[in-house]
């Protein structure tokens, strides 16, 4: 039987459910990177991403547009995020708690807009269409999986060298790195920490946004409320072990990709695993991972510390 | 010709051209919460000069230079550069405006590499121009006669380095006037001379440099010109001409007197602030008690980037001694001392009290051997800011009798103790229950002082016990430290970068370079020189 | 700890002031951002186009002036408390608990799968009384991973906490699909404890004595706080854990204890509302109190005081609420703003406090859990 499973098809189709699954979680952690290494713990990302989700579809089932959705998306993300600027940016309190607020608060906001605005009916919007990269495509198991996507997804992948560089080779990158290891060296140096925190939350919120745009617009093509489902945390967690390295990032968010799409693909194949155990593996890894791996010194040292001038 | 008083600050400049004038301060005002940390302070910064700003801790030095940096805003007051008034309002501008500073702590980031740290601050735009960078860094280090390693984590460089670093940051920021806080406090012998080699040139590059220091000493060896600050306010000025006409001993009579004026000269002789003072109750000889504290070959690891115990170190402490421990900051003092309270495990060796092996022994149960421990960081972890002060004084006894009975607070207990020494310690609170955030520092550090001091201490590790602390309280802690062990049953172990406060407390003197024992010498006449050498030759500032 | 633990007690003040003028203070602090937070969800009403002052009366109606929305308010009041209590001693010692949500639905799991068999076995009041003793185990042991993670590797427990929280949901609907299914059609759910056997009703209601253990929980964890050797342990740990470890405080078993304490707790709010409303647990069942109620300890600023009349609060709104959102056809999520606004007001009030008190300069930022320490600037 074992023969019949590992078909092309079937490889195909796990790794194509792996970069759909985990697009949304690499988007929203490459965010969370952005902000942990400018030393801000971004708790609400989930409801940057469930605004972004909402207003990614309603503008699409609007104007019929998805990539105009999804520019809807990565705004809402950055408006919500504007509450992470001025709470913790600039009133230096707590990040938690204000995290959680958003988390509450849009969790909330979404599931009563969608009341409001839709009622008992959940709408379905049409799919994206897919992007066959010419030769490439051609490519036994690889071609259609990998290279015979939506472009969004493509985007998704050149966006993780794009932070790569932009952290590790860019003026402004540098000014992030420091505005999280050392805010105080920062600052002397002459560089506004709060200028610098303040792009790092809106860039995740405009991350977040999207990745919860591509959940309503390209995954589901619907919206529920709380559709993210946890995915905002999962991707803090993915963040933190990338610890600030966007390629890390990438490989986390496929395997978690991985994982729940080879679930689903053993379900369709008659393999009964039940849904509980392949929404709980993820976390029974990351926590395994974690216990093994993981040290607090991977975290940049002034990571949830508010910085005021002249106290440290 | 001499001194000018502060008040009358048109009196301050003494002549010279104008142009030369970089840097004009005038009536700068800067309140804290219940503190004027400047009040009304005129200086003159000029080019070509180090310009030394003398006085206590706490005397402003840091919060009027920190305005100047743009890291504090003054409440009052007007800063001129180049003859124009200029608005400070964040560290940006005062780059701009060419001001750089060095703080007393360093400024790099330690996971950065030195050129990445040199790029901070260059903007935050995409380019990085990581060859200016590197071609500046060469540039400059050649001008400065340093040599830095642009792919080294700052973390790895020697104290001395990071400090090379941060200046040329600043120059390369296009710094004119360059301020180093207490730039020295963290440098061995030798990382000072470099540093005094470098402000040399920096002279000759026609920069203004200010040299904040708490030293005399070192303020006549550095500076062209002396300012001296007293409880924030500018207590007078000594020009060139006049440093270059008196001699030592009378430069020293004088500044001693603007920095302590009237019967307080006296008060300078305890704190080891005036002329170098005969060695301390004239050389203490080893008392002959029992072996108390017995560290056997003992090496401790040092945390990230901190230099442990690196050989294996053995010392004896004795009944009734005070056994001093000299050596530059961040020589492994802290590691000994962590490791001694148990704070920190040992990576070999052992350490005795009283032949009792602490070695697998938790903190308290040190603690109730009788060991105590002075901290060095006394906000960070040697109270709780947001607890009484009254909690702060058994916070180290935390379920035992009298205060604690079946688990249950005796709060009238704890507040009786704390009021007896309250009362003892001459600490100046509010009440028991008032917040330790609440009080200064020397306040504090009597409550850390009086917490370890009470019930029956046999050995007490001070680390940096007046470190920071105004002159009532240095002599006040320092007599504690004495009548402890002249009572004969108990020791001391007195950590402190200050040989005045060594020699004048205890018998002996261990040396600590590098995380090495470089020896231990008796507390006799000449043992200043001894030790100073001792510190040298352990002294490779790499 | 954050800043909301730190005292506000007056620094000249040798005296303490009396209980009374303590209450109406600690009072006055969350109920400036409630009625803001309250205005603010009434203009998102006005919006939504729905009468808010019709809206907040049903809430109170419903949930408090009615006799039975009074009861339910009551009922629903047991759990909350109880895990408010959980939270409370964690935080209070610098400690993220933020899995709740898992600790509670696992020992509910556990709760509701054992209860009836074991009905069979003994007494019924005695299996009520294991049966607590069960579900404060399991929401102790369902904490030991994270605190000892954190303990002794520095593992952040956010983190941790979090995790195991999903694993937790997971792991408890798996226990009610699998070991604990009882053979009925529909939807998976345990065996059903009778009605009869659940806890006993206070005397002239039909409110069940899960509010009196809460009351007692919460007495005795501000005992433990305030009069306590191993309260001011934990407290220092909270405010200050290199204090702690200098203090020869026993950080690392402190951190284990106080974890398992606040998992215990909330295992027992879980086993009470088991015990106390339902008699068995549904597969996929969560009634989610844990991100609200750690919202609300801190408004409280973690003051058993304080926490009681807000967790009241929160549990009129809850039961209300509900009618109010059924009659104005809105979901039930309007609370979750609620909340949220609530918050974010509280943020605000204590910032413009702080500003006020201080003239230009901020407080010592509220340093996150243990890291915050080491990071010196």
């Amino acid at each position: 039987m074992g023969d019949s499973i590992w078909s092309a098809e079937f490889v195909a189709a796990v790794i194509s459910g792996a970069i759909l699954a985990g697009m949304p979680l690499l988007l929203a952690a490459l965010g969370e990177t952005i902000s942990e290494q400018a030393g801000l713990l971004d708790i609400g990302l989930e409801g940057m991403m469930l605004l972004g989700a909402y207003a990614g579809f309603v503008v699409t089932y609007w104007t019929g547009a998805p990539w105009v959705g999804l520019l809807a998306a990565v705004a809402a993300g950055m408006a919500v995020s504007l509450l992470m600027v001025v709470f913790c940016v600039r009133m230096g309190r707590d990040q938690i708690v204000v995290g959680i607020a958003i988390l509450l608060s849009m969790e909330g906001l979404t599931s009563l807009l969608h009341a409001a605005q839709f009622g008992e009916s959940y709408p379905r919007l049409d799919a994206m269409p897919v992007l066959a990269i010419p030769g490439l495509s051609g490519i036994p198991v690889l071609g259609p999986s990998v290279f015979n996507q939506p472009l969004i997804v493509y985007v998704g992948i050149a966006l993780v060298f794009v932070v790569s560089w932009l952290l590790a080779r860019t003026g402004l990158g540098l000014a992030i790195r420091a505005a999280g290891w050392g805010p105080a060296a920062l600052d002397r140096a002459g560089v506004d920490v709060v200028r610098i925190r303040t792009i790092a939350s809106l860039t995740t919120g405009g991350l977040a946004g999207l990745g919860g745009g591509y959940m309503a617009i390209v995954t589901a093509g619907i919206f529920v409320p709380f559709m993210t489902g946890g995915l905002g945390f999962i991707a803090i967690v993915i963040a933190m072990l990338g610890r600030g390295r966007p390629v890390w990032v990438l490989v986390g968010s496929l395997l978690f990709g991985l994982a729940l799409s080879v679930a689903t693909a053993l379900q369709l194949v008659g393999i009964d695993i039940p849904t509980d155990v392949v929404q709980m593996l993820p976390f029974v890894t990351v926590m395994v991972a974690l216990a093994l791996f993981a040290r607090r010194s991977y975290l940049p040292a002034a990571l949830g510390v508010p910085f005021v001038r002249g106290e440290h | 010709m001499t001194a000018t008083p502060a008040p009358s600050a048109d009196g301050v400049s003494s002549g010279g051209p104008s142009d030369a004038i970089a840097i004009e301060l005038r009536g700068i005002t800067k309140l804290f919460p219940g503190v004027r940390a400047n009040d009304g302070v005129d200086l003159v910064v000029r080019r070509g000069e180090v310009h030394c700003l003398l006085g206590e801790n706490g005397a402003g030095k840091s919060t009027l230079m920190n305005v100047l940096a743009g890291i504090y805003r003054p409440d009052e007051g007007a800063i001129l550069v180049g003859g124009r008034e200029a608005a400070i309002a964040c560290p940006r501008d005062a780059i701009e405006l060419g001001i750089g500073m060095v703080h007393q702590h360093s400024s790099l980031i330690p996971s950065f590499t030195v050129l990445e740290n040199l790029m901070l601050g260059r903007g935050a735009g995409v380019r990085l121009g990581v060859k200016q960078a590197r071609q500046g860094l060469a540039e400059l280090a050649t001008v400065l006669g340093v040599e830095v390693d642009p792919g080294t984590p700052a973390g790895q460089l020697s104290l001395g380095q990071q400090q090379q670093v941060e200046i040329i940051r600043a120059l390369w920021h296009g710094s004119r006037v360059l301020i180093l806080d207490e730039p020295t406090s963290l440098l061995t012998p030798k990382g000072i001379a470099d540093l005094e080699r470098v402000l040399v040139r920096l002279k000759q590059q026609g920069l203004a440099v200010v040299f904040i220091t708490h030293k005399l000493q070192e303020a006549f060896a550095i500076g062209d010109r002396i300012s001296v600050l007293r409880r924030g306010r500018l207590a007078g000025t000594v020009d060139g001409p006049t440093m270059k006409a008196l001699s030592p001993d009378e430069l020293q009579r004088l500044v001693v007197g603007i920095m302590f004026p009237g019967e307080a000269q006296s008060l300078a002789r305890v704190a080891g602030l005036g002329e170098p003072s005969e060695p301390g109750a004239a050389g203490r000889q080893a008392a002959g008690g029992e072996p108390l504290l017995e560290l056997c070959e003992v090496t401790v690891a040092g945390a990230h980037n901190e230099v442990g115990i690196r050989e294996a170190l053995s010392l004896t402490l004795h009944a009734g001694e005070v056994l001093g421990v000299a050596g530059v900051d961040g020589n492994g003092q802290r590691p000994l001392a962590e490791a001694i309270a148990g704070q920190r495990p040992l990576a070999s060796g052992d350490v005795r009290l009283a032949g009792t092996s602490l070695r697998r022994l938790s903190i308290a149960a040190r603690q109730r051997l009788g060991l105590r421990y002075v901290t060095d960081d006394r906000l960070g972890e040697g109270v709780v800011e947001s607890l009484s002060v009254a909690v702060n004084l058994v916070s180290k006894c935390i379920g035992r009798p009298p205060f604690w009975v079946r688990g249950r607070t005796r709060l009238a207990v704890i507040d009786a103790h704390a009021a007896a020494l309250v009362d003892e310690y001459g600490i100046k609170a509010p009440g028991v229950r008032a917040l330790a955030g609440t009080l200064s520092g020397g306040n504090v550090q009597k409550v850390v002082v009086a917490r370890e001091l009470s019930f029956a201490p046999r050995l007490v590790v001070f680390n940096k016990p007046t470190y920071g602390l105004d002159l009532m309280t240095t002599a006040s802690v320092r007599a504690r430290i004495r009548d402890l062990v002249d009572e004969g049953t108990a020791g001391a172990l007195l950590i402190s970068t200050d040989l005045e406060e060594l020699l004048a407390l205890s018998d002996r003197v261990a040396v600590l370079s590098r995380g090495r024992l470089m020896g231990v010498v008796p507390n006799r006449p000449g043992a200043e020189q001894e030790i100073g050498a001792l510190m040298i030759g352990g002294g490779r500032d790499a | 700890m954050p800043d909301a633990a730190a005292g506000t007690a007056p620094a000249g003040a040798a005296r303490l002031p009396s209980l009374w003028a303590r209450g109406a203070h600690a009072l006055w602090r969350p109920a400036a951002p409630v009625v803001y937070g309250l205005v603010a969800g009434g203009v998102l009403l006005l919006i939504l186009g729905k009468d808010p002052l019709a809206f907040y009366w049903t809430t109170l109606e419903s949930g408090l002036l009615s006799w039975t929305g009074l009861m339910q308010t009551i009922i629903r009041l047991a759990p909350l408390l109880l895990m408010s209590a959980g939270f409370i001693v964690a935080f209070q010692a610098g400690l993220w608990n933020i899995g709740g949500d898992g600790q509670f639905l696992l020992a509910a799991a556990v709760v509701g799968g054992l209860g009836a068999p074991l009905m069979g076995l003994v007494p019924f009041w005695l299996a009520l009384i294991l049966l607590c003793v069960v579900g404060s185990a399991v929401g102790a042991a369902w904490t030991v991973v994270p605190s000892v993670l954190k303990a002794y590797s520095g593992m952040n427990e956010i983190i941790t906490t979090l995790m195991m929280a999903y694993i937790g949901i997971n792991l408890a609907n798996l226990l009610i699909k699998g070991p604990f299914l009882t053979g009925r059609v529909g939807l998976p759910q345990t065996s059903v404890i009778p009605f009869r056997f659940l806890l006993p009703y206070l005397p002239g209601t039909r409110i069940h004595v899960g509010i009196v253990i809460a009351l007692v929980a919460l007495a005795l964890v501000h005992y433990m706080q305030t009069r306590t050797g191993y309260g001011l342990r934990l407290r220092i740990l909270g405010l200050n854990p290199r204090a702690a470890a200098h203090a020869g405080i026993p950080v690392k078993r402190d951190i284990v204890t106080a974890f398992a304490l606040s998992g215990g707790l909330i295992g027992l709010a879980a086993a009470v509302e088991i015990l106390g409303v339902w008699g068995y647990v549904r597969a996929d069942w969560n009634p989610a109190f844990g991100m609200t109620l750690f919202a609300i300890v801190f408004l409280a600023g973690l003051d058993v005081v304080v926490v009681i009349p807000l967790v009241a609060f929160f549990a009129v709104i809850q039961i209300g609420g509900h009618e109010a959102a059924r009659q104005a056809g809105l979901p039930n999520d309007f609370l979750l703003v609620l909340v949220g606004l609530i918050l974010f007001f509280m943020v605000l009030t204590e910032w413009t406090r702080e500003r006020s008190r201080r003239g230009r300069f901020r407080g010592r930022p509220g340093a996150m859990s243990g890291e915050a320490a080491a990071g010196d600037g």
